[in-house]
């Protein structure tokens, strides 16, 4: 059980408690740790199979929905201008709910209250398609997620989620993505967790997946009981890792291992 | 929502040889994997790709379980003349897509 | 518990995986049937029909250490030209440890120019991949290059 073995040296060497952010110099994408023939597989958009969502998303982006009978194009027009510089900077405030809302829950909410139509579930292969098409209009867009101070205590609320010891293995995710990047974890490297490229074409999925379904994995995969699709939790999270990640540019759909 | 993406040069010397890329969304289903139940998930799988060229065929793959999803196939043709690509994917469940894109050749 | 032989650790760590996970989450677990040398070796006897095969001309590019191996990049070229009198007829991707043994063929012609075809494949486990050329003459040729597949840190069940 080499990979148990694994995880048991990670704990001796990793720290506890505290992680300062990694320097922005210091910073690198998760495309940055692939093989060169998985970089080639999402710098080409003929070849990148996230493409193919976006494409989708494109399409429905003009489809008349709901009772409304209204498209996201009748509010939004263009998307390549409407939506430039929007998914760099989600998650966003949200002044109804008064808590941070991620692209995914946005896109849903806009179902709901302007097509009067039915969410989306998530991972389904729409609500993908259209955050896949939305994020790729701020395709190298620096990140600026979390400037608004309203999102100050949540951004504090996904930090210390981050840095929580949990589970099975009482791994915290500080104690590989901040300690302990560039190592190696069962053949595969240990990256700084910057989630640049969401949603994204994970090979292992063999399909688009959210930064949520990511997340889900992860914690899974250090044996604790993973938080539900649109938890709360999962939504800090996601905030606090694209704010950890500012100022690297925005690259989805990605392509990862 | 099958869509296809394909890279073909829009121009083209004549002689020039030319590399096509294409990328057809499909869940690729090998019929090798169980449910918890142990009922066996059906094996889906695109099994035939042709391109023809102004109505001749240029280029054919046999495919198996073992080609990854979302099938990604590349291969080079000689330009010779303008004209018209088809491509046809074929496979389990009926499954039947096209795309064409055209070349103009000097 | 025993690890039956051939058995990937993919295999192993899915179902044990799978084990772990509470909840109603549905486990879709890879149970791959038993591959032999010896369906490769009757695989590439249906292609060529028991015809010499010599070694050369063709060539396979894999990764020798995949990222992953529900996704592996592959290119297979054949040094030959493409003439009218005188070209690749065919190529044949074969492996040895999946759980069937023809991986791809790929049927080319004189206006190919090129006989160079780039797809992405599967691979349940470290093995040999075999690629094998037909040419118009009636000849046959083939490489075989052997890839290391790891298994990925995190696997996890379909949601």
């Amino acid at each position: 059980m080499r990979f148990s073995g694994a995880i048991a040296a990670v704990l001796l060497i990793a720290n506890t408690g505290f992680a300062a952010e990694i320097p922005q110099a210091e910073r690198r994408s998760g495309h940055d740790f692939m093989k060169p023939d998985t970089k080639a597989m999402q710098d080409e958009d003929t070849a990148n199979p996230g493409m193919l969502w976006v494409l989708d998303g494109e399409a429905l982006w003009k489809r008349k929905q709901g009772a409304a009978n209204k498209a996201c194009a009748d509010c939004h027009d263009d998307a390549r201008t409407s939506m430039k510089g929007v998914a760099n900077n989600y998650p966003a405030f949200d002044k109804t709910t008064g808590r941070p809302i991620d692209l995914e829950q946005r896109i849903n909410s806009c179902r709901s209250n302007h097509q009067q139509a039915t969410p989306l579930p998530f991972e389904s292969r729409e609500l993908l398609a259209l955050t896949a098409f939305i994020a790729r209009q701020s395709q190298g867009a620096r990140i600026e997620t979390g400037s608004d101070p309203q999102l100050a205590p949540f951004i504090a609320k996904g930090r210390e989620l981050y840095l929580q010891r949990q589970g099975q293995l009482n791994l915290s995710c500080a104690n590989c993505h901040d300690d302990n990047w560039d190592k190696r974890l069962a053949g595969s490297a240990i990256t700084q967790g910057h989630p640049t490229g969401y949603p994204l074409y994970r090979l292992e999925w063999q399909s688009l997946g959210s930064l949520q379904r990511r997340l889900r994995a992860c914690i899974t995969g250090i044996r604790a009981q993973a938080y539900d699709y649109g938890a709360p939790e999962l939504v800090e999270l996601e905030l606090y890792l694209m704010s950890r990640a500012r100022g690297m540019p925005l690259e989805a759909p990605a392509v990862r291992p | 929502m099958a869509s296809a993406l394909i890279n073909v040069p829009a121009k083209a010397k004549r002689g020039d040889i030319i590399e096509i890329k294409t990328l057809m969304s499909h869940i690729m289903e090998t019929g090798y994997r169980h449910m918890a139940s142990g009922e066996v998930v059906p094996r889906d799988i695109i099994t035939s790709f042709t391109c023809r060229f102004n109505g001749s065929e240029i280029f054919r793959a046999d495919l198996f379980p073992a080609i990854a999803a979302n099938p990604f196939i590349t291969f080079f043709t000689t330009a010779t003349e303008s004209g018209k690509f088809e491509f046809e994917w074929t496979g389990d469940q009926g499954f039947s897509e096209t795309a064409s894109a055209s070349i103009s050749v000097e | 518990m025993q690890q039956p032989p051939h058995s990937s650790r993919r295999q192993f760590l899915g179902l044990a995986g799978g084990a772990a996970v509470l909840g109603a989450i549905p486990v879709v677990t890879v149970r791959p049937a038993e591959a032999t040398p010896a369906m490769l070796a009757s695989a590439i006897q249906n292609v060529t029909g028991g015809a010499v095969v010599r070694a050369g001309k063709v060539k396979l590019d894999i990764p020798p250490l995949v990222e992953n191996g529900n996704t592996v990049p592959m290119t297979v070229t054949v040094a030959h030209p493409m003439a009218p009198e005188d070209h690749v007829r065919s190529i044949h991707v074969f492996n040895e440890k999946n759980p069937q043994a023809n991986i791809a063929n790929f049927h080319l012609g004189p206006h190919n120019g090129r006989a160079q075809v780039s797809t992405r494949i599967r691979l349940a486990d470290s093995q040999k991949i075999v690629a094998i050329a037909k040419l118009s003459d009636g000849s046959f040729w083939s490489v075989s290059v052997d890839v290391v597949v790891t298994l990925a840190a995190c696997t996890e069940d379909v949601i």
